[in-house]
């Protein structure tokens, strides 16, 4: 059926390029077809986004005088690791290690409390507490952190958690939850019913079913979700600005940030520290860029 | 790509239940439950009780009546902060919507190389809103950044020092960080309008441009309406990126909402007036998104996968 429109109609042919109008050929039909202003605006965008990236690379590996001589949109003559060894005698492991532990230990828990909450809310059958939950989690979806960050400031007080990697975990992985147990139902729904059915005329239990069967089939939404959330938590500014004080307890996205006062005027140190913090992700992203492009317009992609 | 065909959702109530020595299976949900009741749900009732309370941050809460409320509403900065906070969040709409429709439309065709333009759309999406910030502001310096290199005058304006062209970094930088997701969001849109529609105003006799107007943007209805919520949504909590560019200056020229609730609660110990103005986030918020729903007229939490 799509092929049948390859061939144009020659006479009626578009409106907007008047010009046009009257060809004979189907060059120039094939060019009005070609989507010029959108591939303008694609073009046009890459440059407007690689730019300042090529350009955080490349002063990066300059010394401080040099980035000042030098033209900024050239690479260095010789390039130097000096900011990046300046980078990383500033603690930079010790804010690295804390974003890991941070990270893993919130999303872990996260996503598998999710993914157990998500397979009850398919597989509970008619239950009312199921189904109120289940609204939780979805007007969940519609809860900013920034909100509510004073009273989880408050509870992290009254927990005595103020300053502690924990304290930042907890609401890490409360805030994971619902769009992950969102994907995740969506998933689980779509599991043949006859599977489930099978598992149990072998005498299998909820509990073996739902760890057997639905995890393993479940697994792209999964890493999709894991991922997604992993990202949020690595990049979180917030909570470690509200819930830590001390230093060694701080979190890559708020080390860039003293960094950044702390270097001043030394602009490829800066720029340093935000490679430094990124290279991670973009790892992941090279790795799993199906999954995370999956997850980031997850629930909403339609 | 393991989802089985378009097979209608299951519906809760034909699964298999109760019968058996099958154990009851709602006690799966606690653990989540519990994590978000706590850090999600008692915190949101929580800031609305504490903007009813004297507290500094530190010492005892005490019930302060309407006293933070009055001292917030009353306070020409908050009226400020919702006007800033709204430029921000009409422009950045004004400026995101056209870009990411034409963009999504764009990676919505077949060719490769669109594919591989994708992959570099999303970076900015990866890096923190902290390292973005970080970075403009070090592109942006008008005696170290790229414009200073570069001697090009019109580049090196003092873009952060001066209040109008400190909204127009921000709202740029916004866009430039989101508009590849919501790209995405329409290239998803774009790929479900049949292509049926098209052929039928192809032999209509209409071309490209008109097709886009006629067909893609009418059928794109719904995404518009999700984005759109997300944007403007969104838009209300943004703090890391304005926070670390300018900390709401130069003066309060970019003080929006969640940046004015933080120095007034964080910075000034006043949690109660901060937290008044955290309501007035979260009810902006669920009102827009009610306002948005109303005009196109769609369940946001149905499922994803209908109709694919």
């Amino acid at each position: 059926m799509a092929t049948a429109t390859r061939t144009p109609t020659p006479q009626t042919s578009p409106a907007p390029p008047p010009e046009a109008a009257p060809s004979r050929s189907g060059r120039v039909q094939r060019l009005l077809r070609y989507n010029w202003l959108g591939g303008l605006a694609g073009w046009v965008w890459v440059v407007v986004v690689m730019v300042p990236i090529y350009w955080i690379v490349v002063s990066s590996f300059k010394t401080q005088s040099n980035f000042f001589a030098s033209n900024p949109m050239l690479p260095p003559a010789e390039p130097s690791l000096d900011s990046y060894r300046l980078v990383i005698e500033s603690d930079f492991v010790r804010y690295f290690a804390n974003s890991v532990v941070v990270t893993v230990g919130a999303i872990v828990p996260a996503v598998l409390m999710a993914f157990m909450a998500a397979y009850a809310i398919v597989r509970g059958g008619d239950s009312i507490f199921l189904r109120l939950s289940n609204s939780v989690f979805l007007m969940g979806l519609a809860i900013p952190l920034q909100a509510v960050i004073i009273p989880v400031y408050l509870i992290i007080i009254r927990l005595r958690m103020y300053d502690t990697l924990g304290g930042m975990i907890l609401p890490s992985i409360a805030f994971a939850i619902p769009l992950s147990v969102l994907v995740l139902s969506n998933f689980i729904r779509d599991v043949p019913r006859e599977l489930f059915e099978s598992m149990r005329l072998d005498g299998a239990s909820e509990w073996t079913t739902m760890w057997r069967l639905a995890f393993p089939l479940t697994r792209p939404a999964l890493v999709t979700v894991t991922i997604y959330n992993a990202l949020l938590t690595w990049n979180n500014f917030l909570l470690p600005l509200i819930l830590t004080q001390n230093p060694e307890k701080r979190t890559l996205p708020l080390a860039l940030w003293s960094f950044q006062g702390q270097y001043g005027v030394n602009v490829p140190a800066v720029l340093a520290s935000v490679v430094l913090t990124t290279l991670p992700i973009l790892v992941f992203y090279a790795l799993g860029r199906r999954q995370l492009l999956a997850g980031l317009t997850a629930g909403f992609g339609k | 790509m393991t989802v089985g065909p378009a097979a209608p959702p299951v519906l809760p109530a034909a699964a298999p239940r109760g019968g058996g020595r099958r154990g009851p299976l709602w006690w799966l949900v606690l653990p989540a439950l519990f994590f978000f009741t706590v850090f999600g749900v008692v915190p949101l009732l929580g800031v609305v009780a504490l903007s009813f309370a004297r507290w500094n941050g530190i010492g005892a809460i005490t019930p302060g009546g309407l006293e933070a409320w009055r001292a917030v509403l009353g306070d020409p900065g908050l009226l400020h902060s919702l006007w800033v906070t709204f430029e921000i969040m009409a422009v950045s709409w004004l400026v995101q919507t056209p870009a990411s429709i034409l963009l999504g439309t764009f990676l919505a065709g077949p060719q490769r190389y669109r594919g591989f333009l994708a992959v570099l759309y999303v970076v900015p999406l990866l890096l923190s809103s902290a390292a973005i910030a970080v970075t403009w502001k070090a592109l942006l310096d008008p005696n170290f950044g790229l414009g200073a290199g570069l001697g090009w005058s019109l580049l090196s304006q003092n873009w952060l020092g001066e209040g109008g062209l400190a909204v127009g970094v921000i709202i740029f930088i916004v866009s430039w960080q989101f508009v590849p997701f919501h790209a995405l969001i329409y290239q998803g849109g774009v790929r479900q309008i049949p292509r049926s529609l098209y052929e039928a105003a192809e032999i209509d006799g209409a071309g490209r441009v008109r097709q886009f107007f006629s067909v893609t943007v009418p059928q794109l209805k719904y995404t518009i309406i999700t984005s759109s919520t997300l944007m403007v949504v969104g838009s209300l909590t943004f703090f890391d990126l304005i926070f670390v560019l300018t900390a709401g200056g130069p003066g309060d020229a970019t003080r929006v909402l969640a940046v004015e609730m933080y120095q007034t609660g964080f910075l000034g110990n006043q949690m109660g007036p901060a937290s008044a103005i955290a309501v007035i986030i979260v009810f902006s918020g669920l009102i827009i998104a009610q306002v948005i729903r109303r005009l196109g007229g769609r369940d946001p939490s149905a499922s994803q996968l209908e109709g694919m």
